[in-house]
């Protein structure tokens, strides 16, 4: 494992080789594909979702079922498809942008990465039990707390287990920025992704505690028989809004700023200018995450809070709206006087112009309290946050995926069948819910598994689903797309888009210690300065020596796996008593291996200069 | 740039179409088309950020279209290496200060009107109703009037109503679209809020808020009828007594008999009585619909009083009470259809349900 000359290509090989990684790149690309598992599985519930809802009245699923899909739904997109997708795409490019050989703490890494895995695992081994989760993605208690079956134990337990590798992760991205930039990358040269995963970094520091502290009361009051939220022993279950809200606001920004840094990167480099404004980017990124913990109050306008708090947090959420709009402005400008590439990565993200500003324009009228009395739970709302998560996020995270493919897996996406998938994808999205704003209006409440006939709620209903056909149909072709290049288009050439940021100067495929020797970072857009004014190659920052590296290790997968195990242990021992085993097998093995990790040092191995060397032919 | 002009077709057919569809949103349900002054607050404020905005959205896909046309790559130019531009004070502040007045706009008239709808200075003057929230139902207590209804609450035109609205599980939503915005009902502090109807007739209501299975069928009407109307109602309401109602057939006294065996009665009160398990059964015969939604038929009844399940999932009387066969069903639901104190129904309100 230790030595990269050392590769074995068997099955078994690669298969230990991924559980065992520290690699920040491998890790990246475990979050992509246990991600975008997960994203598909979501996808395949939206569709269920909306197949039920393509008439009035409806029976092609049961109103069970139907709460357990709209559950999963959300809880799987949030937490297991655009969280992990994002935080692989952190995990594959930061460290490059910024210069460094790794992240900060490799161990804790991979052992993020397994948390998230065995929690999304958890959360649907639920399908296979009996009964999922059902009291929607937001759990309000007390429909959470009564929910009969074990559903939302596992919703408790999924996300507890995934939100600790969250935190993991989120802490280890900060550390890493702040410590191991290259020689001369200032913060004020970093790239805006590398920028907005500093600054979300921070949020999920600050928010998924108050999540954590959440599920914990939900779980006792579940698993324990406390009454936190239980209102007849003198609970209160206002209280959970506050706290999922507390967390979920902010991890609405969590998601929408990686995307805002994934498209500034690509608008500076397909227009061959320098992102405009890059200052007031910077601290437009900020403030909104600032502001983002202000605001949280807005979710729950009709919960009866009285005019003052309500006014308080209409005014402060419609603020966010002021450095939401400097970006908007900033990319067009970008844009403006450049040379135009128009290709998939820059289709999709031109299409996420027009449909972010509607989210954000749905998002004033949301936040305006007095309307939102009409809004709220309705299929406006949906509407809403779908245009800013999809055409935001997901928009984004495709963009990112064509931008860079080439640098994660050394192949080029076709590009006659991503805009295939651009198109299909892109007029789905808007047939899917542009009408639903209007659905909402027109009396259909959000989570309802059956509309009546004779409402005027048939056609908009029905278009709704038809667009989610085309939308599954562009998700199909670009799936096809990633397979079609892997197997017939040739490796990548270094650079393929004139690029103008770090992760652009290494070679390609990138050497697993990344950077033979750290480069000296002059500016911002450090590669095209040396484009522009030097030799198109960054100087080195120090001469070639021995680089330290980590060495793999099982123990990541393990503790989760422990933790995995204990999950069941708690879920069950409410039934039975067997069940204590599991926890206390669980627990003990996920101790026990955090133990051997603690006690025996690892100090990782060199790789030698004359290695080195070597390498270089 | 074809691709754009397809994408500007598509949105634009796309507005159309929902225009089309916003002006025939059912008129006793939209919010689009307010009957009452809180739909009629709201609806102002969903206007005016829709005109800034949209204006917004307007010069950003002017911008957006016209650099694309203007600054794309062109044959011989490829190889262009454009300005290296860093920003512009001028226009920056621009596009910061702009937005914050846009903002002022909206804002100002959001603060007023959030204080003015939250005004309860006439609540003592005025009707005052008890909302309770159940999975799936609604009950409402008519404050001093000594009436309880479910399902359907009566009020009168132009007046101030008052619900106190309070939830017996968990966490449900009173929404009554086309006259007022929705209110959480919470199971542990009353929420309060008006209703004040411009026009008779009936309004559809429905829980906004997720409460289970049968959160979909949660519905319930709201009556608007005229001040006269409604007080004959409520003096019909008191006068009603569940022992001396005259029942036109055998069956249906065969039927109020087999009410009290099924035990039907420790959950269903007939006439004004605390006891609220299941919907006060009153004025049953008159109601807009069976449970809420279904149509109010004796062959649906029969179906419900013999198994609710199959209409609505997760109800709380599933299994609560003996089986029943559909003979005895029948006769239940015969005396049922029978339970009409008042001449005041729903017909009464602009023509019934629409
Ligand atoms: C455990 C208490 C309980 C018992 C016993 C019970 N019900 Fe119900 N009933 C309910 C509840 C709760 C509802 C409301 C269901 C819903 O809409 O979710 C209901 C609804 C109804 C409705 C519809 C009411 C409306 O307003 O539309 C009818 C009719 C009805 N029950 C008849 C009966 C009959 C007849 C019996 C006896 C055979 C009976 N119920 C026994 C609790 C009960
Ligand atoms: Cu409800």
């Amino acid at each position: 494992m230790s030595s990269a000359t050392a590769q074995r290509n068997s099955f078994a090989a690669v298969l230990w080789d991924y559980l065992t990684t520290v690699d920040h790149k491998k890790i990246g690309k475990l979050y992509l594909y246990g991600g975008g598992f997960f994203f598909l599985l979501g996808g395949l519930e939206a569709v269920i979702i909306r197949i039920q809802l393509i008439k009035p009245e409806n029976d092609f699923i049961s109103a069970g079922l139907y709460n357990e899909m709209i559950t999963m739904h959300g809880t799987t997109m949030i937490f297991f498809a655009a969280m992990p997708i994002l935080l692989g795409l952190m995990n594959a490019v930061m460290p490059l942008q910024i210069g460094a050989r790794d992240v900060a703490f490799p161990f804790v890494n991979a052992l993020g990465f397994w948390l998230f895995l065995f929690g999304g695992i958890m959360l649907n081994v639920s399908w296979l039990t009996g009964a999922a989760p059902d009291a929607g993605w937001t759990a309000y208690a007390p429909l959470s707390t009564t929910s009969p079956g074990h559903g939302v134990d596992y919703y408790v337990l999924g996300l507890q287990i995934s939100g600790a590798g969250t935190l993991m992760g989120g802490i280890n991205f900060l550390v890493t920025i702040v410590n191991m930039r290259a020689p001369g990358m200032t913060y004020m040269r970093m790239p805006l992704f590398s920028w907005t995963t500093f600054v979300i970094s921070v949020l999920i520091l600050f928010a998924f505690p108050a999540l954590t502290v959440g599920l914990f009361l939900l779980m006792f009051d579940r698993m324990f028989d406390s009454a936190f939220f239980d209102v007849a022993l003198g609970g209160n279950s206002i209280i959970w809004q506050h706290l999922f809200w507390i967390f979920g606001h902010p991890e609405v920004y969590i998601l929408i700023l990686p995307a805002f840094g994934i498209f500034s990167e690509i608008f500076a480099t397909f227009s061959k200018k320098r992102l405009f404004g890059y200052t007031a980017m910077v601290f437009a990124t900020i403030l909104i995450a600032f502001l983002g913990f202000m605001v949280w109050a807005h979710h729950m306008f009709t919960v009866g809070m009285g005019p003052v708090a309500n006014s308080i947090f209409a005014v402060a959420t419609m603020a966010i709206a002021v450095p939401t709009g400097i970006k908007i402005f900033n990319w067009l400008l970008t844009l403006w006087g450049g040379n135009i590439t128009i290709n998939s990565a820059m289709l999709w993200s031109l299409a996420f112009i027009p449909s972010f500003t509607i989210g954000g324009m749905t998002g004033i009228m949301v936040a305006t309290s007095v309307a939102d009395y009409q809004y709220h739970d309705t299929y406006f709302v949906i509407a809403h946050f779908h245009y800013v998560i999809v055409g935001g996020v997901v928009f984004g995270i495709l963009a990112a995926c064509h931008y860079w493919w080439p640098l994660m897996f050394n192949r080029i996406l076709n590009e006659k069948l991503g805009k295939w998938a651009f198109w299909l994808f892109f007029i789905g999205f808007h047939l899917t819910f542009f009408i639903q704003h209007f659905l909402g209006l027109m009396g259909m409440p959000r989570r309802y598994w059956v509309f009546l006939e004779d409402q005027g709620l048939d056609l908009g209903n029905f278009i709704s689903t038809i667009g989610a056909f085309f939308m599954t149909a562009g998700v199909i072709v670009f799936l096809y797309n990633a397979f079609y290049s892997w197997f017939k288009q040739g490796p990548a050439p270094q650079d393929p888009w004139d690029g103008r940021t770090l992760e652009w100067a290494v070679e390609s495929p990138t050497p697993y210690y990344n950077f033979k020797q750290l480069p000296l970072v002059r500016g911002l857009d450090a590669l095209w300065l040396e484009k522009m004014e030097g030799n198109g190659k960054l100087a080195p920052a120090e001469p070639v020596g021995d680089i330290h590296m980590p060495n793999g290790s099982i123990l990541p997968f393990l503790i989760s796996l422990g933790f995995f195990i204990a999950g069941f242990g708690f879920i069950y021992q409410t039934t039975s008593d067997l069940a204590y085993i599991l926890l206390y097998g669980g627990m003990g093995m996920a101790l026990v291996c955090m133990l051997i990790r603690s006690l025996k040092d690892d100090h990782g191995y060199h790789i030698t200069k004359e290695e080195l060397e070597k390498e270089a032919r | 740039m074809k691709g754009w002009m397809g994408k500007i077709k598509v949105l634009f057919l796309m507005g159309l179409v929902s225009l089309v569809l916003s002006a025939c949103g059912k008129e006793n349900l939209t919010a689009l088309d307010p009957k009452g002054y809180g739909a009629e607050k709201s609806f102002d404020l969903i206007i005016l950020p829709t005109v800034i905005m949209s204006f917004v959205l307007l010069i950003v896909m002017v911008l957006l279209t016209v650099a694309l046309i203007k600054f794309r790559k062109k044959k011989g130019r490829e190889d262009f290496i454009p300005k290296q531009v860093e920003g512009n004070h001028t226009l920056e502040t621009v596009w910061t200060v702009i937005p914050i007045l846009l903002l002022i706009i909206i804002a100002v008239p959001t603060v007023m009107y959030e204080f003015n709808l939250a005004d309860e200075a006439d609540a003592a003057d005025s009707l005052n109703v008890e909302v309770t929230g159940n999975q799936y139902w609604w009950h409402f207590n008519y404050e001093g009037l000594d009436i309880q209804t479910s399902q359907d609450v009566y009020i009168p035109v132009g007046e101030k109503v008052y619900f106190n609205m309070l939830s017996s599980d968990v966490i449900h939503s009173f929404w009554v679209p086309t006259l007022a915005g929705k209110l959480d009902v919470n199971p542990e502090n009353v929420n309060t809020f008006y209703i004040e109807a411009y026009e008779e007739g009936v309004y559809w209501g429905k829980c906004a808020e997720f409460c289970g299975p049968s959160h979909s069928l949660m519905d319930f009407k709201v009556v608007v009828v005229s001040q006269e109307e409604f007080d004959q109602w409520v003096a019909d309401m008191q006068n009603f007594d569940p022992e001396t109602v005259e029942l036109d057939s055998e069956v249906a006294v065969e039927g109020r008999e087999l009410f009290d065996q099924y035990n039907c009665m420790a959950c269903h009160a007939i006439g004004s009585s605390p006891v609220a398990v299941g919907p006060n059964l009153t004025n049953f015969a008159d109601r807009t619909k069976l449970a809420g939604v279904e149509e109010m038929t004796k062959d649906k009844l029969v179906e419900w009083i013999v198994n609710p399940e199959l209409i609505k999932p997760g109800n709380k009387m599933t299994g609560a009470y003996p089986k029943i066969n559909e003979e005895d069903a029948a006769k239940i639901a015969e005396y049922l259809m029978q339970l009409s104190p008042s001449e005041i129904t729903i017909e009464n309100a602009d023509g019934g349900l629409k």
